[in-house]
């Protein structure tokens, strides 16, 4: 296996795709001179008709993508940067989410979103570095969330192959990571989370770049005697609840760490879901550790003051006992 | 255009308009007595654009429609069985009652689907022309669209990108006068939105909406056009809906069109202009018409009976048809 970046994974899965399913196309902004690099080459491979570069026109090319999968292509929709779906809101939720249940299970629309930046990279404040799944989510969208360069890999492959609209998330701050990854296409169902780190006392729901610093956090808290499980539901919808509360029911303490808004955000979701179906086993109050609902700031010591980070999540554990 | 009509044409083009009519005066009488639930969006003076371009069109070209769709269903030829029965919200309906008036698709008749928000269909139009294009296939896609929706910037942000991939797509603005309430005297600078396609870099033309025969022949030779270069067109049709902009207006009042001015229109009625130059030319008899008035009241009846029949669908299959890759666990209830 070798060790490649999060970005080169998601380039390959996309890049072998495109290799074996001709109907599969990117279409995005930028996408022959790849601003990010995830579809670098492919105008030399696949030529103009399969590698589609768009005016700056996000809501139309988001409605692009909708008819372009009813009449049978896979489109892979390339939104550089994540606040772009809100120019195409009406497009993603109120059309391409909706079509499949108005027409009674008539129509179908495989697109996927590849959102190639979600997150707060630092100084970019308030307009590139939301993390605005939670919308998404609310509308009923599959949507995902990798947060290695293996999961990356197999879940976009994943959502290139499901047959409804799929919203991939990348962390910008997980593009430039590395990891073992397998060279063969391999996929990773949805809704299948995966315990990124076993441990007894607490467990730590982490999305996105967030794992690796829940990751972090364990190993120091090992060191004060805490032993902490770390959560990782890869994908948000469907939720691998299963895994969920079989992780809730063994440490009986959960706090949910996730770099979305917090009101009606995605921790708020996990948290009424545990509060629900686990409250009998828990031993403490499930504690949130989010954003503050606050656009991101550009002066950086605010901007990390607002964000969520490791000591905030050591502080909110620390709670727990 | 001054193409000499044949009889079996003049007849099909009657009788599709009539069908659009008389389906619509029954939908306004079953809304109005609550069989049909909600509320709908008539197309009730403006069937001359519909039936003029699906008949100019081959049955496995694609159309998408908007919220005033009923007419470009039927026209497209829609089974108006499934059109009452999704009316009724049946299972028998083209989306087993889950769409309703504003929703009904289906890709076996062409039609990508109606649209309840205004433009938004037009990119999804878009998509099709180039899977179309892309996919090396020889259809044509036509993308309906109001006078309201053409100020939507997702309507221009569509049709630049139908310009610049060269694209087999017809937009047809439906040019009715009124956005609701909104005149186009107030909502455009311009007498002509078809002369919008200038600036996106392909041919307009803008014809009088009234005139079956005049939307037909056009129609005919844009579509073939197209098909064969793969280049966008702009068609404005002017016309007129006689009704307001949803089945319960009148009740609200608002008054924003003179009784002269709506007089005027139903005095031009495309079904009784046509009416009147087939008789007066000789090409049909007024009794040739009146059976097709009588046989489409008899088809209409029939479809309506047939939806009254039609069960109503489990409540519980409200959470199905969300997904076709299903996954355990979505979609949620909302309950415990």
């Amino acid at each position: 296996m070798r060790n490649i970046y999060y970005l080169k994974a998601i380039s390959e899965a996309l890049l072998n795709e495109m290799k074996i399913n001709p109907d599969v196309v990117v279409i995005g902004e930028d996408v022959r001179y790849s601003l990010r690099g995830i579809t670098k080459g492919f105008i030399d491979i696949f030529g103009p008709d399969r590698v589609i570069d768009t005016p700056i026109s996000e809501a139309g090319l988001t409605g692009v993508g909708t008819g372009a999968a009813l009449c049978g292509l896979r489109p892979v929709l390339e939104f550089q940067i994540c606040e772009f779906i809100f120019f195409a809101f009406d497009q993603l939720v109120d059309q391409a989410q909706k079509l499949r249940y108005m027409s009674g299970g008539k129509l179908k629309a495989p697109v996927t979103y590849l959102i190639a930046s979600s997150g707060a990279r630092g100084g970019m404040a308030g307009q590139h570095s939301d993390n605005p799944y939670p919308y998404i989510l609310h509308s009923g969208m599959k949507t995902v969330m990798p947060s290695t360069p293996y999961d990356a890999k197999g879940l976009l492959i994943s959502a290139i192959r499901d047959d409804d609209p799929v919203a991939v998330f990348l962390p910008v701050n997980s593009l430039g990571t590395k990891g073992d990854v397998p060279e063969e296409q391999y996929t990773i169902p949805l809704g299948k989370g995966e315990i990124k780190r076993e441990g007894k006392d607490i467990t730590i729901v982490a999305v996105g770049h967030l794992v690796k610093i829940a990751l972090d956090a364990a190993e120091e808290l090992e060191s004060q005697g805490i032993s902490a499980e770390i959560y990782d539901p890869r994908t948000l919808l469907p939720l691998d609840k299963d895994l969920l509360f079989k992780s809730v029911k063994k440490t009986g303490r959960v706090v949910v760490f996730d770099d979305s808004n917090r009101t009606c955000g995605f921790a708020a979701e996990v948290s009424a879901i545990i509060a629900e179906e686990c409250f009998s086993d828990l031993k403490s109050p499930v504690r949130r550790i989010t954003r503050a609902d606050v656009p991101v700031p550009f002066n950086a010591q605010m901007e990390a003051f607002v964000l969520p980070d490791k000591e905030k999540l050591i502080k909110a554990i620390l709670k727990n006992f | 255009m001054t193409e000499k009509i044949t009889k079996n044409l003049a007849l099909e083009l009657y009788k599709k308009m009539v069908l659009c009519r008389k389906f619509e005066e029954k939908v306004v009488e079953l809304v109005n007595r609550n069989e049909i639930y909600g509320t709908t969006h008539e197309y009730i003076g403006e069937e001359a654009v519909a039936v003029g371009v699906c008949s100019a069109l081959r049955n496995d070209d694609l159309i998408g429609s908007t919220h005033r769709g009923h007419g470009h269903i039927v026209s497209k030829g829609g089974n108006i069985k499934y059109m009452f029965a999704e009316l009724f919200g049946r299972v028998d309906g083209y989306n087993k009652g889950k769409g309703g008036s504003m929703h009904i698709a289906d890709l076996g008749i062409g039609v990508l689907g109606a649209n309840g928000i205004v433009g938004a269909g037009v990119p999804i139009a878009v998509g099709a022309a180039l899977a179309i294009k892309i996919k090396k296939m020889d259809k044509v896609v036509i993308s309906f669209f109001g006078d309201g929706a053409a100020n939507q910037g997702v309507v221009h942000e569509a049709m630049n990108m139908a310009a610049i991939w060269d694209l087999p797509i017809i937009f047809v603005c439906e040019n009715n006068q009124y956005a609701v309430s909104t005149s186009v005297k107030y909502s455009l600078r311009i007498d002509n939105i078809s002369d919008r396609s200038k600036s996106y870099g392909f041919d307009g033309k803008t014809i009088d909406g009234m005139n079956v025969l005049e939307v037909y022949n056009n129609s005919k030779e844009i579509v073939n056009k197209v098909r064969y270069a793969s280049k966008p067109f702009l068609l404005e049709c002017k016309t007129y809906r006689y009704s307001g902009h949803f089945t319960a207006e009148k009740i609200l009042n608002l008054n924003y069109r003179t009784e002269d001015e709506i007089n005027y229109y139903k005095s031009i009625c495309p079904i009784l202009t046509f009416s009147t130059k087939l008789i007066n030319e000789g090409i049909c008899t007024k009794k040739e018409l009146d059976d097709i008035d009588n046989l489409v009241i008899n088809q209409i009846d029939e479809a309506v009976d047939f939806a009254r029949k039609s069960k109503p669908p489990e409540p519980s299959e409200a959470l199905k048809d969300m997904y076709a890759t299903g996954y355990k666990g979505i979609p949620q209830e909302g309950w415990v």
